[in-house]
């Protein structure tokens, strides 16, 4: 009884699943262009946080090098975009990506706390300068412009991204080497104690997070159609990943995903309202965030939800036992 | 001869201000334990009131630093006080403390740099100020330069002083050494990491009046300070006031010496210094 009614709840899941798939699949042919491109936007950001949620959620290894992969696949798909077909760009700049990632994940994830996290930040800022020398000294130009491609296939290729995406996060999150992750943040040491090869996982997760993201990069390259090294490092696509789980919580595997959504919507909703109080709104917003939210949105509603269900039964209490007298 | 000279000197009177910037935050991250992101948004708010009080009511920026100092104190002990007390009263340790406050920080740089371009614009302001030629030893360099070296190292003497020599002083490296002791043995805790967190901040601003009288200043330029800030930390060694001048002066020279080589690469040098540091000694020069 209980076994069917589990499945049965399972089903309804899928379903409700296949529904969105389904929904987000056909968008394109219905939804207006505006709404296509704030979704297409919206999956950029909820790619950046999951993909930053990977490794730095259950790690606790404060990465602030999304940005740096980012930009790698920006470039990819501007250097590549002419030669080559967008899907094999893409892919190119997911790889590109997790090679830098292995690359400084190798030299780098023995560092602890706050190190690991400016040294990550130093990567951005280091390759943005390199390539800002070479641009002017070698190439002789600051920027580059990167091939155009239709907002509708934008939006199918960022959506495959996602969908892979948290298809891969969740399998993580529920294999062993979800648990294997979860307990190097626990406690590093005894994982290694353990038997769990711990620089491996490491390095190998870090690659695997920085392979969505630079796919991202290659594909979001095309919407703006010309980039330089300021567009394509911006610091700014390092905060975002990380002020997003946050707010979102990270908690539950759902969390960052809601995060991300409501501050994509918010920051396209900031941008054109309130051009000059962009950055102040968004700032209040994220000191408020950690001051009053330290669990994220999904503490909040797991708090709000606790009370109800408190309230649910507080209230009904009364009526039963006058009924019973 | 006469060129090496010129370029070490360059690299000195650069890496005094570098140090004075690094001491500020060497003081909010080594005891305070806020790793703070807005401390170039502070350098700013010093450099572009210097410019409205030079500009607009023609103060002396050297009286400048009298006002921006204690402003920029006020500011940060107000900051500490409701933000960064919470936070730590919320935090359930040291290590979530720091990823949260420095994420709150990076709120602030936010918020501040947007306050800053509403007043301001995003212009670059500059000014003429002590902008005669001095020689030293056959160089010749501006005498508004050799005026921040000289209030950088007076600044730093100072503090070191009081740091050595004060029972305030004696306070805050206790608690830099072990809060919860220190606690434990009477020091009012939230007061001294307040103070810090304020000493930072007008160190910062101080900062900022010397640079707006040697280099052009505008409302973005906080992000570039910050990081060569927390570069010149992480080479001194965290929390340590002389490691703050040995790295301030490291990192000055060698940015002098790239720039009289190739120009374009003296953020690369830097950034490349740093990253081997960190990989090779994490601590600083002079951390334990």
């Amino acid at each position: 009884m209980n076994r069917v009614r589990v499945s049965l709840k399972q089903l309804l899941w899928l379903g409700l699943l296949g529904v969105v798939l389904i929904l987000f699949g056909l968008g394109p042919r219905y939804a207006p262009m505006y709404t296509i491109i704030l979704l297409t936007a919206i999956f950029m950001y909820i790619i950046l946080t999951l993909s930053w949620v990977i490794f730095s959620g259950p790690t606790g290894y404060v990465s602030l090098a999304p940005a740096a992969f980012f930009g790698v696949g920006i470039y990819t798909s501007a250097i590549l975009g002419k030669a080559l077909p967008l899907l094999i760009v893409v892919a190119v700049g997911g790889l590109a990506s997790s090679c830098l990632a292995l690359f400084a994940g190798g030299l780098t994830l023995r560092l602890k706390g706050i190190y690991f996290a400016i040294f990550t930040f130093g990567l951005v800022e280091l390759i943005k300068n390199l390539l800002l020398w070479w641009e002017i000294h070698f190439t002789g130009t600051r920027g580059r412009f990167v091939i155009v491609v239709d907002y509708a296939t934008v939006y199918y290729v960022m959506f495959a991204i996602l969908v892979v995406l948290i298809l891969t996060a969740y399998l993580i999150r529920r294999s062993k080497f979800g648990l294997a992750l979860q307990s190097i943040g626990d406690n590093e040491q005894a994982a290694a104690h353990i038997g769990i090869n711990v620089t491996a996982l490491k390095v190998v997760t870090f690659a695997v997070s920085a392979f969505f993201t630079g796919a991202a990069g290659a594909i979001m390259a095309t919407r703006w159609t010309y980039i330089d090294p300021y567009i394509a490092f911006n610091p700014l696509f390092s905060f975002m990943p990380v002020l997003m789980a946050i707010f979102g919580g990270l908690g539950q595997f759902y969390g960052p995903i809601i995060g991300a959504t409501i501050f994509g919507y918010l920051e396209e909703l900031l941008i054109t309202r309130f051009p000059y109080y962009y950055m102040l709104l968004f700032g209040t917003i994220m000191v408020v965030a950690i001051l009053y939210l330290p669990n994220g949105l999904v503490g909040l509603i797991q708090k709000v939800t606790a009370r109800l269900r408190v309230l649910a039964r507080s209230q009904p209490a009364p009526a039963a036992t006058s009924e019973a007298k | 001869m006469i060129q090496v000279l010129d370029v070490v000197i360059a690299g000195l009177l650069l890496g005094g201000l570098y140090a004075l910037i690094a001491m500020g935050l060497s003081l909010q991250y080594g005891v305070a334990r806020v790793l703070n992101v807005s401390h170039g948004e502070f350098i700013m708010l010093g450099g572009m009131t210097t410019w409205m009080l030079y500009s607009g009511f023609h103060i002396n920026p050297l009286l400048a630093v009298a006002i921006c100092g204690p402003g920029a104190f006020l500011l940060g002990f107000i900051l500490h006080r409701t933000m960064f007390k919470r936070l730590l009263a919320l935090s359930a340790s040291p290590g979530i403390f720091e990823s949260n406050s420095m994420l709150a920080s990076f709120g602030l740089l936010f918020i501040i740099q947007n306050i800053a371009f509403m007043i301001w614009g995003p212009e670059i302001r500059g000014y003429s100020y002590l902008a005669f030629p001095v020689d030293l030893g056959g160089a010749l360099f501006g005498a508004n330069r050799l005026v921040t070296l000289g209030f950088a190292i007076a600044i730093g003497l100072a503090f070191y002083t009081f740091l050595a020599r004060t029972r305030m002083g004696k306070a805050i490296r206790a608690a830099a050494q072990d809060p919860v002791t220190a606690g434990l043995l009477g020091v009012d805790i939230n007061l001294v990491l307040a103070l810090c967190f304020g000493f930072g901040a007008a160190m910062a601003s101080i900062a900022g009046v010397l640079i707006s009288i040697s280099y052009p200043v505008n409302a973005t330029m906080g992000l570039e300070y910050t990081i060569i800030a927390i570069i010149v930390v992480v080479l001194g060694g965290l929390g340590s006031i002389p490691g703050s001048f040995i790295g301030g002066f490291v990192l000055g020279i060698v940015g002098s010496i790239v720039t009289s080589i190739e120009p374009g690469l003296a953020l690369v040098a830097y950034y490349v210094i740093f990253m081997l540091l960190l990989l090779v000694k994490p601590t600083g020069i002079l951390g334990r």
